[in-house]
């Protein structure tokens, strides 16, 4: 089905007719007024059962609790809407977070910034070695990333012997960061809010980031029309493992206890939560703004359904429903939408 | 149509191959009276069971023998068993185990047996014929009513309370909770109420969510009793940072060196534990005494286990270390482990 | 020349890379230790991978039409999940063992559904659907385990056929590879599923009723996993709604290990053998060499890069040696293509 919609926006951009681009613009709103819509849905649905719901305390605490997988999810949706995917983010924040603790744990003394500068920076190397092997070596990123998920939780498991850091271990001002607030928002929620926003302008508004696009609807035709696609997946992969490190640093501040299976299987939330959001997992449409509403759709679904007591048995199954429901109302949509389209051309 | 002939073939062999590998002889020798012991925890990444395995350490140097520690990076009984299985073909003198599910385990470990080696279930026990000797921290009614006893003392005996435990299978921990609930029903703890059990499966992050929802959904909360180092560790970190040491009051089991931080800070006031290093050292002993002969497992045996002193084996071969410790501001710092 | 080439093309280079492995593995291991050489050691290094095993020929057949299934090892657990409940409601173990082979046939046929008729790529369904169907095994049964099945039924699962050390488990695995084998290289069926796989539209037009192929499919892909299910139950005589959580990646990493290409049309059921022989045998061999899970879980993850890099290497060095030879009679043109 992917096929039709590639089809469909390389049409229009070939007719460049104003009308069409404009339509194609609306189904990308469409798709973002659709996801408030069901947040509202949500919002109100557990607000009117129990008020205590809507508490500024209780938004913020959502918003906490999902900022960590929203920083990779912002990663993810560049991998994605490339037409690659990248399952080792659960392992490189697991790692980035019990080094970066572990590396706090013997120099208590250590700057927090040398600190912060080390995951972000063992994240990119972690993500350049995926960006290597799969622009350049030619292998595929699914194989790539499902290899290195293993490898570097394996790394993680060899490093950490199995200790773990504890609260006790780090200095306060540490595990303060998490908590700290400026000019009243909570740092965690802030830090993910400006990246999603700079990275949201850069894939709109620069040339790399239109590329991304370009790529995912038709990597051959990117390459044909001068893209240098190998050099752009790269970036992205790149990209993904650096905010991966970031996350796996405020992981470790968060949670304060690290051990070396920390974050694992944060791979399927994050891709669950970019995929509710409208990325097509094939590529080329999507945008960060929806990926951070699908993260916000599902961390509401989960607290919504503790607040109402809800068995946390059957957390599960309303997150899968969520994700079927979503990518098949947008593929309905889509299609509606896509014929629409082709309808007009033809008058 | 060659291609495929030819791969059928090889699939073929392959299958033959590993039908007549697995038909021919079988492996033997059982070792002598070597003490050769293996420890199979929960997990391996767990301060708890590193204790543990220091007094077994310990054990071993006095006994001479040898000792290691292997097992699954997760607390999950699918995967404890194929480590017994490893276990079993080295040849091991006896396992010693924590057994994350009861039934799931006992195949495996009575294959071992038949093999001829001892199996000793230590912390949380394992079906009744699947060892020979179970050594058991403290009277397991003892645990599970004194944590109700040292929280409802702090609450005065009124409001709504929440239980933090590990797996949901878990062994001891579901145990302890039958007779929390028992002695919540005696008449004193009518005004308190149990609502609800939340499982936090010895991961520390999910103990941590876990604790946050069974904050969101009952506002009313006044306690937590979290029989698990794990939880109550994630718990006490919840409370703290949040703001509610002191309106929530929270008690289990736990580490001294876990939990000093907020036992002075006051987000805990008490907690108990028994000594883990004891455990294992009494747990290394009694595997030794069943391979020397020494004892069978049957009521009634005796044996000495070092410093600790002679125990007898009791009903069910249940073997019982003693009286847990209370920890609390005063004696913390006493404690290092 | 052109004998040249084909010849060069038909060795297999990473079957044959995965056989010196293999055998690689074998001398090491019995080096390190004194136990791994044995029928017993076979015998459990088997057992280990029972359902993991069945699974991983069904995934085979649909990763070579181009798709994925996610979601099996929640269909694992599911299964488990509904025999356990409705054992313990008081069913006879059989019907109740039914009841979890159609349940897994439905899941299976509900993925199929979604990505034939509604058109969604497998990667997202399966991927909703391992939410799905695990979240089921949890609402099915909750925190309570199941276990006290009979003894005949746990012997099924942990036994071994009586005077041999063959597992009871084996003879499920044996039978249906020998299904597979004959479906897949010895009947027009296997080469609709390579064409499906090579391309999808050129099948279409062949005739090839591509979308009822995959329906099926992953029909089987859930009978299978149910029947994994059960031998998982049966070999830890328990249920629980957290059976197998993570078995798919395993099972995902020996099919493309095996060289099963991911994006459908190349593999053999061979490869994926000799990948599933190699990884069990590492994973026994460095157990009883006491090494840790971490170091296994490293080395499968440098196969797995490997079971694609390898290749390709070979072929670019292949095709070198190719272009020099035939050099003079190429055109540019040829030489252009990539």
């Amino acid at each position: 089905m992917d096929t039709e919609t590639t089809v469909n926006t390389h049409v229009t951009s070939k007719a460049s007719s104003r009308g069409l681009a404009r339509m194609v613009a609306r189904v990308g709103q469409i798709r973002e007024l659709g996801l408030l819509a069901v947040l509202g849905v949500v919002v109100a649905f557990v607000g009117v059962q129990e008020p205590r719901f809507l508490a500024l305390s209780n938004i913020e605490q959502i918003l906490q609790s999902i900022a960590i997988i929203a920083i990779v999810a912002v990663g993810e949706t560049l991998v994605i809407l490339s037409r690659n995917v990248d399952l080792s983010v659960g392992s490189i924040v697991g790692l980035s977070a019990f080094a970066s603790a572990d590396l706090l744990k013997g120099n208590p003394s250590l700057n927090l910034w040398l600190v912060f500068f080390f995951g972000c920076l063992l994240g990119a190397v972690l993500g350049a070695i995926n960006g290597v092997l799969i622009s350049y070596a030619g292998i595929p990123s699914i194989v790539v990333t499902l290899g290195t998920l293993n490898i570097y939780r394996g790394i993680d498991f060899a490093i950490a012997q199995g200790s773990q850091v504890n609260a006790y271990d780090v200095p306060e001002s540490f595990l303060s960061i998490a908590a700290n607030r400026i000019l009243g928002i909570p740092l965690l929620i802030g830090v993910a809010a400006v990246i999603a926003i700079v990275a949201s302008y850069l894939l709109r508004f620069s040339r790399q980031g239109r590329q991304v696009y370009a790529i995912g609807s038709n990597p051959d035709a990117a390459e044909i029309i001068g893209i240098r696609k190998a050099r752009i997946v790269f970036s992205t992969f790149l990209l993904s493992g650096l905010l991966s490190g970031l996350a796996g640093v405020l992981w470790a501040s968060r949670f304060a206890l690290v051990d070396s299976h920390a974050a694992s299987g944060l791979e399927l939330l994050v891709i669950a939560a970019v995929v509710v959001g409208g990325v097509n997992i094939n590529g080329g449409t999507g945008s960060i703004l929806g990926a951070m509403l699908g993260t916000i759709i599902l961390g509401t679904i989960q607290s919504g359904l503790e607040i109402l007591r809800f068995s946390p048995f059957w957390l599960q199954a309303i997150y899968g429903a969520a994700i079927l429901i979503a990518v098949t109302l947008d593929a309905v949509i889509t299609r509606r939408v896509g014929r629409l389209l082709t309808e007009r051309r033809l008058r | 149509m060659k291609r495929s002939t030819r791969t059928l073939f090889g699939s073929a062999i392959l299958l033959l191959t590993a039908i007549l590998t697995a038909c021919g002889g079988t492996a033997g020798g059982t070792s002598g009276g070597k003490l050769d012991i293996a420890f199979l925890p929960k997990a391996i990444n767990n301060p708890y069971f590193d204790s543990a395995a220091g007094g077994a350490k310990k054990a071993a140097d006095e006994l001479k023998g040898t000792f290691k520690q292997v097992g699954p990076s997760q607390a999950n009984a699918a995967d404890q068993v194929p480590f017994i299985q490893t276990l079993t073909q080295q040849q091991v003198s006896a396992i010693v185990v924590s057994a994350n599910d009861p039934n799931a385990l006992a195949p495996a470990l009575k294959q071992a047996q038949s093999k001829g080696i001892k199996v000793v279930s230590y912390d949380s026990d394992v079906a009744h014929d699947a060892r020979s000797i179970f050594v058991n921290q403290a009277s397991t009614e003892d645990i599970g009513r004194t944590e109700v006893q040292v929280l409802g003392a702090q609450l005065n005996y009124t409001g709504e309370i929440a239980i933090l435990s590990a797996a949901s299978t878990a062994t001891n921990q579901n145990a302890w909770i039958d007779y929390m609930k028992q002695e919540l029903s005696l008449p004193k703890y009518s005004n308190m109420k149990l609502v609800k059990v939340a499982y936090g499966n010895d991961d520390d992050q999910t103990s941590y969510n876990q604790t946050q929802a069974l904050v969101q959904a009952y506002p009313n909360l006044k306690g937590i009793i979290s029989p698990t180092t794990v939880g109550i560790a994630a718990a006490a970190r919840y409370l703290e940072a949040n703001g509610l040491s002191g309106k929530i009051a929270l008690t289990g089991l736990g580490t001294p060196n876990g939990l000093r931080k907020y036992v002075k800070d006051g987000t805990i006031k008490q907690f108990e534990l028994w000594d883990v290093g004891h455990l294992g050292y009494l747990a290394y002993y009694a595997a030794a005494a069943l391979v020397q002969g020494k004892i069978t497992g049957k009521e009634g045996d005796t044996f000495t286990a070092g410093t600790l002193g002679s125990y007898t084996v009791g009903k069910d071969g249940e073997v019982l270390l003693g009286k847990p410790t209370v920890f609390d501001s005063a004696n913390i710092d006493q404690f290092n482990f | 020349m052109k004998i040249v080439r084909s010849a060069l093309r038909r060795l297999d280079i990473w079957d044959i890379l995965l056989v010196a492995l293999l055998i690689a593995i074998l001398v090491m291991g019995s080096i390190q230790t004194p136990y791994f050489l044995n029928a017993t050691s076979f015998s459990l290094m088997f057992s280990n991978f029972s359902e993991k095993s069945i699974m991983i020929l069904a995934m085979m057949l649909i990763i070579i039409v181009g798709e994925i299934d996610l979601s099996v090892a929640s269909i694992l657990g599911l299964s488990s999940a509904i025999l356990g409940f409705l054992f313990a409601a008081g069913w006879p173990l059989w019907l109740a063992m039914l009841a979890a082979l159609i349940s897994g046939g439905l899941a299976g046929l509900f993925n199929g559904l979604l990505v034939t008729r509604v058109g969604l790529p497998s990667l997202v369904v399966t991927l909703g659907t391992l939410a799905l169907f695990r979240g089921a095994a949890y609402i099915v049964l909750g925190d309570r385990g199941i276990s006290n099945y009979p003894d005949a039924f746990t012997q099924f699962g942990y036994g071994t056929i009586p005077g041999t050390l063959i597992p009871w488990t084996f003879l499920v695995f044996a039978a249906l590879t020998a299904i597979i084998a004959l479906v897949l290289h010895g009947s027009w069926v296997g080469r609709q599923l390579y064409a499906i796989g090579n391309n999808r539209e050129a099948a279409r037009f062949a005739g090839i009723p591509v979308a009822r192929i995959k329906l099926l499919l992953f029909v089987v892909s859930g009978l299978v996993a149910a029947l994994a299910g059960i031998i998982f139950t049966a070999r830890f005589s328990s249920s629980r709604a957290d059976n197998a959580v993570g078995f798919e990646l395993d099972v995902i990493t020996v099919v493309l290990l095996g060289g099963v290409n991911i994006f459908g049309g190349r593999g053999t059921l061979l490869g994926v053998l000799l990948a599933l022989c190699t990884v069990g045998a590492l994973r026994s061999a460095l157990g009883l060499a006491d090494y840790p899970d971490q170091v296994q879980s490293i080395i499968v993850g440098i196969l797995l890069i490997a079971s694609t890099l390898g290749p390709n290497l070979v072929r670019r060095v292949q095709d070198a040696i190719l272009r020099r030879r035939v050099a003079p009679e190429q055109t540019l043109l040829q030489r252009s293509t990539p």
